[in-house]
């Protein structure tokens, strides 16, 4: 996200002070991770510098927190074209996720297992998610839902890459054909099996196959 | 969130197997549940995911494993007995089609209480209270034709907690809602339970509202598989 | 199967549409097609009755034919001289407990003497021929009494062309004891023409309204037949028409599937009326026996049937179709309608009340005929009214319920939000109901008319044993020591009575001989025919004539007068001094006897043959073997002696006829009813399986949903019951009226009528309810 054209979309209804632009840039968009002076005032130097911004007032006293700014006519134009403008979609083509399934797949790993672990920490991270969602504000829920329908997708993705592995290995199969896979699995721990939730076992890289 | 302290499970299906017909729905699915936990059932459909839910519920009897709660086994049980204990301490909300139709929604949610012999009056001042709670006390006096799916659906988790059940069984509460009615049926009914101590058998295949509960429970081909979390 | 709407745009369209209704009845998925079946298989019921009504006529007229081909009986035609050619016959006929018996004594005069239908030559003497009934009867323990009646060796079977019916007991028993003029009449064929009594206008109008009281239920059930199924088939229509089928479109899709059920309905009438008809021949009502062969529909009739039921399946459907086609979307989301309207539902019994008026007092027994149609449409028109206004009356009083328990809750709730299928199961019921108060009404109005006092003391004897002219003095004494000796036979009294003529009195040209009664007992006999002063063994007493049925007699003899005693074979006697003069008094038979009283000391019977027997009998009617043994000591005296149980009353015979059809009809309607309540019960269930199951994860009990099926039934049979009562007395009354009887409200009758329709929903409660028992299985749950 572009700090500077959300400084400037903030200037646009008042002139603030930095330190009060920092304060609604944390308490917004900061997703706990606050804003250090030193970016606020590089950022605040650049505006300047092309113009989007002006100093409005300076209060008695030294330094640039003192400084009060005020968008001009250009920033209110630039804020205008950054929100009309699409975001390019990401397109997650090379994942890391598809990288480790198929390598696990060659090397002769238990592909599911992956699979497994990563879904069920994708599912630690959306329970999360929606604990912080009940905690929150409106703009909290509305975040968290952003990143639980995204995780979602990775979820489906991950269901239902789960359901084709035979074939996809089948796939792989034949490509390598000339080399089969000879490296062992890796040894695997069974997991307890007394039912736990599994927050309290030491967590492993395993799984268990209730058979 | 409500962790699990007691020694027992509240609730425990164990090596359940369930064959209808030659289709085996249940193969060997072992799942226990603690008092006051939220768990999510999910898996693909036709996973056996309901299967276990009603036998788990006493409302269907495995072929094979036992069905214990608080350490009675409910396969040792008569109909009369397990009838009386769904009736007492579960609590159920089914995906849909689970409202009386011709009651208003307040007799609905009146009506476990008024199985269990509580005055009519009684019921509905209760069953009115639990109608508030869930934010649906405007269309106390209709009929379950008249009202929104997200509204009956309220009613129904109206209708599985006003008996203060120890377990609510919940099947695919959300799958006729829209994303918005599902999360507020799910907060809902989260919220409620944890308030009122109740544990939630939650069955679905949707991954945002498994995300309400505190942990979860595959089910692959009938048989559980509780997923483990990787090393961080 | 494709559910695909392909319509092409030109004439025939409406063809497409019924196409599609009929195909939508395969495509709806099982439950559809169980839901035709179901209604094929009620509108089936009601054909099948339609049809059996309508074989009534040839039915009775086979039998009819047949029972006059074996008539022996020519009363008042002159007796042929004996020849080759002629037969004694000698009517035999008994009862066994309860069972009426034809029997019949054959003793030949020549070599070409009739045979009856049935038989192929005459018995020889000795030989039984028995009806298969009786065949059976006798081989079996509870014909053990019978046996010693009819001890002779069984020589073979009357076919059915002799046998009023499959079921009937009947024998031929060859002979040759009989005494032409005694014990024989004689004949030279079987067989005479049948001539039928018209029906007086009061007993027409007692058929008439019997018919349409038992017909019209069965309309009525079919009519709700034709809508089995029909809530859910409202909500696929209302759907169709959601998703752009237009309102005429509509009507046709549902007249396609109306006339799907109703044609296979006709088709499961004939089934069930042919399997129906091979049933009726096991069963035997009131000594009558049906062959399946006699039960044919007739050809216009049936024809009519064909015609009328699809007919009337396309106009319910078309009349259930407003709501869907107006506000399809309520029905689709199954909330309530509008109320109904109560004018025209009113206007119908109005109007029939109105074409019955101008028939007040004009109905009597003798008079003139009348319009018969006005009739019958003034009373169709009331208990169509039943029909019409029900389903009103149960939902202004349904609205009003509320409160009780869980089950009450949700069958008044139930009821609230769809009483017009309820409604229209029990309609059937209520009319018939009506109908049935009604004819009660006419039937115990009008019954002094035709029901007489028969005038028999049933306080001094129970059972009398009469033979006319067939005893001699001697057997007299052993036959009144066997009755005695029979358990349950309290006393036993009668006289022997003779002719008693002046000497030389001659015949007259038919053989008459102008006589007086000699009637001979003890003084303990006498006095139960005469009241006397005094009396001792060696008294005559001469009773005073009376009434003009004395005026042919000729005169008592007077004392020391020499008379003739006996018809064939006369004994001298002359009349003592001592006579007195008595006055009578009626016998427990009812009889006021004349003549001359002689006790045993006066004239010694012993002497004398030929005499006619009276003997009554004061039994213990609490021992049920004792009329039998009565009868079979009884019969050791030859063919000829009757035995009688008596009655204060009897009923004319054609009265007896009318009740007993009657009877039949209403059971077998209710029966019917029953039937259609049930199907129509389970379909409910069935509809509300997923609610059901949910209900019980719920862990509802068994007997609250039990109870709540029985309200669901209950509520609207007694709103039906209370409609019934108040229409079928308005109608009673009117009809009353109209043949001039005072009003007479039959309480037992309506205490009859409810008590039948409670049993009827105690039944088809009990039978629903395996059903939810196996609904209430978790396979409920599952979501399709
Ligand atoms: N009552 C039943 N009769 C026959 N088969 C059933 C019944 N209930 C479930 N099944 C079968 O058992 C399997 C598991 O079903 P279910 O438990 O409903 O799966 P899920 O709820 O995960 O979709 C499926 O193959 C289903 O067809
Ligand atoms: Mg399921």
């Amino acid at each position: 996200m572009s700090i500077g054209q959300t400084f400037l979309g903030l200037l646009e209804a008042t002139p603030r002070h930095g330190y009060e632009l920092k304060r609604l840039y944390d308490e917004r968009f900061g997703q706990g991770r606050p804003l250090h002076y030193g970016q606020v005032y590089s950022t605040l130097a650049r505006l300047l510098k092309s113009g989007l911004v002006e100093v409005d007032g300076v209060e008695p006293g030294a330094g640039p927190e003192r400084k009060r700014y005020a968008i001009t006519t250009a920033g209110v134009t630039d804020v205008q074209r950054w929100l009309a403008q699409p975001e390019k979609p990401d397109i997650y083509l090379q994942n890391t996720l598809y990288a480790k399934v198929v390598l696990g797949l060659l090397t002769g790993r238990n592909a599911a297992d992956i699979l497994d672990i990563q879904r069920a920490e994708h599912l630690r991270l959306m329970r999360e998610l929606t604990r912080r969602k009940a905690d929150g504000d409106l703009a909290d829920q509305l975040i968290c839902d952003f990143a639980l329908f995204h995780l979602e997708a990775d979820l489906r993705w991950l269901e239902l890459t789960t359901a084709r592995l035979d074939h996809l290995a089948a796939t792989l199969h034949d490509e390598a054909a000339p080399t089969p896979p000879t490296s062992p699995a890796p040894p695997t721990s069974p997991a307890p099996t007394d039912g736990r939730p599994p927050q309290h076992v030491p967590t492993q890289f395993s799984s268990q196959e209730t058979t | 969130m409500t962790e699990p302290t007691e020694k027992q499970p509240l609730l425990a299906g164990i090596e359940l197997h369930k064959t209808y017909g030659s289709t085996p729905a249940l193969d060997g699915a072992t799942l226990r549940i603690w008092a006051g936990e939220i768990v999510a059932v999910m898996g693909a459909s036709g996973s056996g995911k309901s299967t276990l839910l009603h036998c788990l519920a006493g409302i269907v009897r495995p072929d094979a494993g036992e069905v214990r709660y608080r350490d009675r086994e409910l396969s040792a049980m008569s109909d009369a007995e397990r009838s009386a204990l769904r009736r007492g301490e579960f609590g159920f909300v089914f995906q849909f089609g689970q409202l009386v139709p011709e009651l208003t929604c307040l007799e609905n949610v009146a009506l476990p209480l008024r199985l269990d012999r509580v005055r009519r009056r009684e019921a509905e001042r209760r069953a009115a209270e639990w109608l508030t709670r869930l934010e649906v006390d405007d269309v106390a006096g209709q009929r379950p034709g008249e009202i929104s799916g997200g509204q009956g659906q309220r009613v129904a988790v109206a209708r599985a907690l006003v008996t203060a059940p120890r377990v609510v069984f919940a099947d695919e509460p959300t799958g006729a809602l829209d994303s918005l009615n599902g999360e507020q049926v799910m907060r809902l009914l989260t919220e409620a339970a944890r308030q009122a101590g109740a544990a939630v058998v939650l069955v679905t295949h949707e991954p945002r509202v498994a995300a309400y509960a505190d942990r979860e429970i595959v089910v692959r081909d009938g048989r559980t598989r509780e997923t483990v979390l990787a090393p961080r | 199967m494709s559910g695909r709407i392909d319509r092409q745009q030109t004439g025939t369209g409406w063809i497409a549409d019924l196409a599609l209704g009929a195909r939508l009845v395969f495509t709806g998925g099982r439950n559809g097609l169980v839901r035709t079946l179901m209604a094929a298989i009620g509108v089936g019921l009601g054909v099948a009755l339609l049809l059996g009504g309508t074989s009534i006529s040839t039915m009775l007229g086979a039998r009819d034919d047949r029972t006059a081909a074996r008539d022996d009986q020519f009363i008042g035609a002159p007796e042929p001289p004996p020849g080759d050619r002629t037969l004694l016959v000698a009517n035999v006929d008994t009862e066994y407990h309860e069972r009426g018996i034809r029997g019949r004594m054959l003793q030949p005069e020549g070599t070409r003497a009739p045979v009856p239908p049935g038989l192929t030559a005459l018995p020889r003497p000795g030989e039984l021929f028995v009806s298969p009934a009786l065949g059976r009867l006798l081989a079996t323990g509870e014909g053990a009494l019978l046996g010693h009646r009819l001890a002779q060796p069984v020589a073979g079977t009357i076919g059915a062309e002799g046998l009023s019916g499959p079921g009937e007991y009947a024998f031929y028993l060859g002979t040759d004891q009989l005494e032409p003029g005694v014990t024989g009449v004689r004949i030279d064929h079987f067989g005479s023409d049948s001539t039928r009594e018209g029906l007086d206008p009061v007993l027409l109008l007692l058929v008439l309204i019997i018919f349409v009281v038992l017909l019209l239920p069965i309309a009525v059930f079919i009519a709700a037949a034709a809508r089995f199924g029909g809530e859910n088939r409202d909500r696929r229509l209302a759907a169709l028409r959601l998703v752009g089928a237009d309102g005429v479109m509509t009507r046709r899709i549902a007249a396609g599937e109306a006339l799907l059920g109703a044609v296979l309905g006709l088709a499961f009438g004939a089934l069930f009326f042919l399997i129906g008809r091979q049933l009726v021949e096991g069963i035997t009502l009131w000594d009558i026996s049906v062959y399946a062969r006699d039960i044919r529909p007739s050809p216009a009739l049936a024809a009519l049937i064909a015609l009328v039921v699809p007919g009337t399946a396309i106009v319910v459907a078309q009349l259930a179709l407003r709501r869907v086609v107006i506000e399809p979307l309520g029905v689709v989301r199954r909330s309530t309608g509008r109320r109904r309207r109560l004018w025209w539902r009113l206007a119908l019994p109005i109007g029939g009340l109105v074409l019955l008026l101008p028939l007040l007092g004009g109905i009597d027994q003798t008079g003139r005929t009348f319009n018969e149609a006005q009739v019958i449409t003034g009373v169709v028109l009331l208990l169509v009214g039943v029909a019409a206004l029900l389903p009103w009356l149960v939902e202004a009083v349904v609205r009003r319920l509320h409160g009780g328990s869980v089950s009450w809750q949700l069958a008044i709730r139930r009821l609230q939000l769809d009483s017009e299928t309820s409604a229209r199961l029990v309609s059937g019921v209520a009319v018939a109901v009506a109908g049935g108060i009604a004819l009660q009404m006419l039937f115990s109005g009008i019954q002094h008319n035709y029901v007489l006092s028969s005038g028999q003391d049933v306080d001094r004897a129970q059972v009398a044993v009469i033979g006319n002219r067939i005893v001699d003095g001697v057997d007299v004494g052993p036959l009144n020591e066997r009755l005695r000796a029979v358990p349950g036979v309290r006393h036993v009294f009668g006289t022997l009575d003779t002719d008693l003529a002046a000497v030389g009195t001659p015949r007259e040209a038919d053989g008459y001989r102008p006589s007086n009664a000699l009637r001979i007992g003890d003084c303990a006999v006498l006095r139960e025919l005469a009241t006397l002063d005094t009396c001792t063994d060696g008294d005559v007493f001469a009773l005073a004539g009376n009434g003009e049925e004395n005026a042919n007699l000729p005169p008592l003899p007077t004392a020391g007068q020499r008379v003739e005693l006996g018809d064939r074979t006369v004994t001298g006697w002359t009349v003592p001094a001592g006579i007195r003069t008595a006055t009578a008094r009626p016998d427990p038979i009812g009889r006021e006897v004349t003549g001359i009283l002689a006790t045993p000391g006066a004239v010694e019977p012993g002497r004398l043959a030929g005499l006619s027997a009276f003997i009554y009998l004061a039994v213990d009617r609490s021992q049920p073997e004792t009329l039998e043994l009565i009868r079979n000591a009884v019969t050791t005296l030859g063919p000829g002696m009757q035995v009688q149980t008596l009655d204060a009353t009897y009923r004319v015979n054609r009265f007896t006829q009318i009740r007993r059809g009657l009877f039949i009809g209403v059971l077998a309607t209710l029966l019917l009813l029953g039937a259609s309540l049930l199907v129509g019960t389970l379909e409910q269930l069935r509809e509300r399986r997923r609610m059901l199951a949910v209900l019980v994860a719920f862990g509802t009990r068994r007997s609250t949903l039990s109870w709540s099926v029985l309200w669901q039934t209950a509520v609207p049979i007694l709103l039906g019951l209370v409609l019934a009562i108040v229409i079928g007395t308005a109608l009673g009354t009117t009809l009353l009226a109209m043949v001039g009887e005072p009003l007479h409200l039959d309480w037992p009758g309506l205490a009859g009528m409810s008590g039948i329709a409670a049993a009827v929903v105690l039944l088809v409660t009990a039978f629903s309810l395996p059903a939810l028992w196996r609904l209430l299985r978790p396979n409920g749950l599952r979501t399709e």
